[in-house]
């Protein structure tokens, strides 16, 4: 799982909650980092600008840890590329 | 001590203009939300708001007033118009007696400040509007108010997000009852709708991608409105004097701070100002057997104020509870007037407003929300919550006929 996506996913949570790298990991829970609804807010607006996703509000609501993050972004980024293929 | 009294009423909403059409859709649970228009609609993760539709700028103000006056502020000087005429008062006698002007705004002129940036950002203009500060500024409304209708005392604003009107009118009411005004002109003026301010609440994520459905099982957040209510305040004793027609009397005001969290909500704090305000019109809390909630239809507000109203009022609490933002939309600085508005004139009629859009109960809002039909029901006493982001809180309560 430590491939560049979640890497990326991983960094943006921790630059936006303003804590460690290392804190932060694919097993963490919003709980232990902290994270409360704000913060969540706040982070899934920093994804969508570091992955040019825009994630929906219904999908938003049932993440409540990092791997259902780097799961939900991984999905976005791959729909969009999908999208773009077809397009091209 | 003076009692205060509620002799007068102004609306403009987006069920209408004027206190008929407002209490009309209150009185058959018709919600006036609908499809957004005139911001760029489509831009946004939701399409539905509150918005006062059949309102022209020019049947109300000269086209050089409307130079001079942003929208919010307008709804707040129609309303104000609306209430002076409906007290039967004449505005001589305002400005002979000590009036106050006590008016909530959140957001200000945002369309100005909005078309202004646009100039600067996207057009590279290297100026603005020389009116846009006077037509931003959140204090606007009173401002305007006061010039309209030549009225010289105490005039200020008070901008607690969405609990704004409920402070403005409950100062107003202590400045009455105190003896330090005689006539008070208090409510809420707000206009929100500006693509940029509509941007800043998507990114929120707490506006429903449908409508507002509070305390429902399956609610999804708020709608925003716009629009604005003023009420005229004067002594129980003058206005029985005069002989005027009694909405109902302000007998109690409560205010607290959660000190917690700038965006969740907290319990203890809405149940404190809930307290306060019991307080404050020394009545007991069985008393209360309408409460018009803040309930905005967000899953964090609606949970949370069902669980203040359980520590206030008990686990069963005999009392109804609705909340009118799912036919009016949730009006921020405004919020709070409209709904006084709305539970002075439910006092009035004997007839609760119902929670429109409701679809079934959610286990942890297990209140009596009064879905989808108004309710017959004499109430000698009612409550009217308004809480802020901020977790600034503000609770009103009123006196029917008993």
């Amino acid at each position: 799982m430590s491939d560049e996506l979640s890497i990326k996913v991983l960094e943006t949570i921790a630059a936006t909650q303003r804590i460690a790298k290392e804190t932060v990991t694919i097993d963490s829970t919003f709980e232990e980092l902290g994270i409360d609804s704000m913060d969540g807010v706040q982070i899934l607006f920093a994804l969508e600008n570091e992955f040019n996703i825009t994630i929906p509000d219904d999908a938003a609501k049932s993440i409540r840890n990092v791997r259902d993050m780097v799961d939900g972004v991984r999905q976005l980024v791959e729909a969009q590329a999908a999208a773009e293929g077809q397009a091209g | 001590m003076q009692r205060v009294v509620v002799t007068g009423l102004g609306v403009v909403a987006s069920p209408g203009i004027g206190v008929p059409a407002f209490w009309e859709a209150l009185a058959v649970g018709r919600s006036a939300i609908g499809p957004l228009i005139g911001v760029d609609a489509g831009h946004f993760r939701f399409p539905n708001a509150a918005q006062v539709r059949d309102y022209h700028a020019l049947d109300h103000f000269s086209e050089k007033q409307t130079d001079h006056i942003d929208r919010f502020a307008q709804f707040g000087v129609v309303a104000a118009r609306e209430a002076l005429r409906d007290s039967g008062l004449k505005v001589e006698e305002l400005r002979r007696r000590e009036t106050v002007i006590a008016t909530g705004t959140c957001v200000g002129g945002q369309s100005t400040e909005d078309e202004g940036f646009v100039e600067l950002y996207r057009r590279g203009r290297p100026r603005v509007n020389p009116m846009t500060v006077p037509r931003v500024m959140a204090n606007a409304g009173a401002s305007h108010i006061s010039m309209d209708l030549g009225l010289t005392g105490p005039a200020f604003t008070m901008s607690t997000a969405c609990s704004s009107a409920n402070h403005a009118i409950g100062m107003a009411y202590w400045m009455i009852r105190q003896g330090s005004a005689e006539y008070a002109v208090t409510g809420g003026c707000e206009a929100p709708f500006s693509f940029g301010h509509l941007k800043a609440w998507e990114a929120l994520r707490v506006v429903s991608p449908d409508t507002c459905r509070p305390f429902s099982q399956d609610r999804r957040g708020m709608i925003l409105g716009e629009g604005a209510a003023m009420l005229i305040l004067e002594s129980r004793d003058v206005a029985i004097a005069r002989g005027a027609r009694i909405y109902a009397e302000i007998v109690g005001f409560g205010m607290s701070a959660d000190a917690a969290h700038i965006t969740q909500p907290s319990w203890e704090g809405a149940a404190k100002a809930m307290r306060a305000a019991l307080h404050d019109a020394c009545i007991p809390a069985s008393e209360v057997k309408y409460i018009n909630a803040h309930g905005t239809g967000t899953v964090a507000n609606d949970v949370t104020e069902t669980k203040a109203i359980h520590n206030v009022f008990g686990s069963a609490p005999k009392l109804a509870v609705s909340s009118t933002k799912s036919i009016h939309g949730h009006t921020l600085g405004a919020a709070g007037a409209l709904e006084a508005a709305a539970t002075a004139l439910a006092l009035t009629h004997g007839t609760l407003p119902p929670t429109a859009n409701y679809t079934g109960p959610d286990p942890e809002c297990d209140l009596d929300v009064i879905p989808n039909s108004s309710r017959t029901a004499q109430v000698e006493y009612a409550m009217s919550n308004s809480f802020a982001f901020g977790g600034l809180n503000a609770v009103l309560i009123f006196r029917g006929r008993s």
